[in-house]
């Protein structure tokens, strides 16, 4: 394999072979990792993120597939990451997202990577942030993130993503479920999809009642129209308010508008200085997420197994508590890297 | 650190539309530890490569029983040569007359699995040629 840097300038310079390579270096974790998003850094920042979340099934794959068809006539450079879980058992995975997009087979504006989650919760791959950053320094205008298919606590690309869609299928539950917290309230654009399917009207107007307990509105009380306030006006023109679209991803309809919307998205983030809210967002989960790692592999490689095993076991014996036992794995890394200081 | 997980591509390629071995087999390197991107029915040699070259795989799968081996398999080889993938080990499954068979180990394919092939002796076949490319 050539030198990490010579890929490097051949992925900047769209060679495609060279790119995914180095997607499979930052999905690997280990130090070349850190050498290529070191290096690559610098370059990014332009690509619009744009995370595609919802239940198995839900059609994220087919609606990515549609959208990606759309901005390629709109003359932007694609790029895809389609994250599906690997199994708690073996450890393997079964990633078949690329089935739904063979349409866009046969054109060097697409680039589609699939990646198993590798344990990780929250419905990303722990390394997808860094497979965004290498396909943004390859000059992807847009990067569609298609999530693990999450249920309601999936929220991890909120944090990763510019604009987050959620995509709803009929018949998955009364209104309550949409006022739960978790997934809805991640979504700048919702999306019901399969609304050629009964019941798609209610799940439209449930979305949108719950949106609408949220944001000052019109309403019919006995027979009169009564304004229901919410926020006051200077800030809700500010504000975001999310659209609930209707689309079939199987044959293409409403997915213009859901494209539409996604630029919209664009303009109001960028116009209102909310982009750069969000990249402080995602810089602040990365240095932390980075952090934990770190001290995790420090805590590993200063105290042996044997001793954190011990620890382990006295937790579970209930002969020491947890908090305890943390404290005392601290002490033991604090001592240790007291130790190991340079003398002199 | 990880350890280093397997990417194996399996696709259909051709026309044939039994895809019950393709799934067999991409169920059960899921169950080795292997990731597998699974590409669907009716791939083009050109889809399968651009799919391998996007996903980076470590190995190739192919999987046909319509006697269209001859024409297909030698198409792939190629053109994952034409890629800067040449050293990615491809291995065909399927209904392949023995005749054949030897042919297409000429022609480049590592390994071809017949019916009846035990699950682990495809598992292990596959982590040993990926193991020897690095």
């Amino acid at each position: 394999m050539p030198e990490l840097d010579v890929l490097i300038e051949q992925a900047c310079n769209g060679n495609r072979r060279a790119l995914s390579r180095l997607i499979t270096q930052v999905e690997r974790g280990d130090d070349s990792a850190e050498t290529v998003i070191s290096h690559l850094y610098p370059l990014t920042g332009n690509a619009h993120i744009v995370g595609i979340t919802g239940s198995p099934g839900a059609g994220k794959s087919s609606l990515v597939n549609e959208i990606a068809k759309r901005l390629r006539h709109l003359n932007q450079r694609v790029g895809i990451i389609a994250v599906d879980p690997s199994s708690p058992f073996s450890g393997g995975a079964l990633l078949g997202d690329r089935i739904r997009m063979r349409d866009l087979y046969g054109d060097s504006g697409i680039f589609i990577r699939s990646m198993a989650s590798r344990g990780n919760l929250g419905g990303l791959a722990r390394a997808t942030g860094a497979a965004v950053k290498v396909m943004d320094a390859g000059g992807f205008n847009t990067i569609l993130i298609e999530t693990v298919g999450a249920g309601q606590a999936e929220v991890d690309i909120a944090a990763t993503a510019h604009t987050t869609i959620v995509i709803e299928a009929p018949g998955m539950g009364d209104d309550i479920q949409t006022i739960k917290a978790g997934i809805l309230e991640i979504a700048d654009i919702i999306v019901v999809n399969k609304a050629d399917r009964p019941g798609a009207d209610i799940t439209v107007k449930a979305l949108q009642a719950m949106l609408q307990l949220g944001h000052p509105a019109k309403t019919v009380h006995h027979g009169t129209v009564v304004d229901v306030a919410g926020v006051p006006d200077e800030q809700s023109a500010l504000s975001w308010q999310p659209q609930v679209l209707e689309s079939v991803a199987t044959t293409g309809s409403g997915v213009d508008d859901v494209v539409d919307e996604i630029g919209r998205h664009y303009t109001y983030l960028r116009e209102t200085g909310r982009w750069f809210e969000r990249e402080k967002d995602r810089s602040r989960q990365e240095i932390e997420q980075l952090l934990t790692a770190r001290f995790i592999a420090r805590l590993v490689a200063l105290i042996p197994q044997h001793e954190r095993d011990a620890v382990v076991a006295d937790v579970a014996a209930r002969r020491q508590n947890p908090y305890a036992a943390v404290s005392q794995l601290l002490e033991k890394m604090m001592s240790a890297d007291f130790q190991n200081l340079p003398r002199g | 650190m990880e350890e280093q997980k397997i990417r194996v591509l399996i696709a259909k390629p051709g026309l044939d539309g039994h895809d019950r071995g393709a799934k067999v087999i991409a169920r059960s390197l899921r169950d080795a530890g292997m990731e597998v991107i699974y590409t669907g029915l009716r791939q083009t040699p050109e889809m399968i490569v651009e799919a391998s070259l996007q996903e980076d795989v470590d190995a190739v799968g192919l999987s046909i029983l319509s006697g269209a081996h001859n024409a297909l398999v030698p198409r792939v080889i190629t053109l994952l040569r034409e890629n800067d993938m040449g050293d990615v080990p491809v291995f065909v499954g399927g209904i392949i007359p023995s005749e054949d068979t030897v042919a297409l180990i000429d022609a480049g394919v590592t390994a071809v699995f017949g019916p009846g092939t035990r699950m682990d002796v495809i598992a292990a076949t596959i982590r040993k040629a990926v193991a020897e490319r690095a």
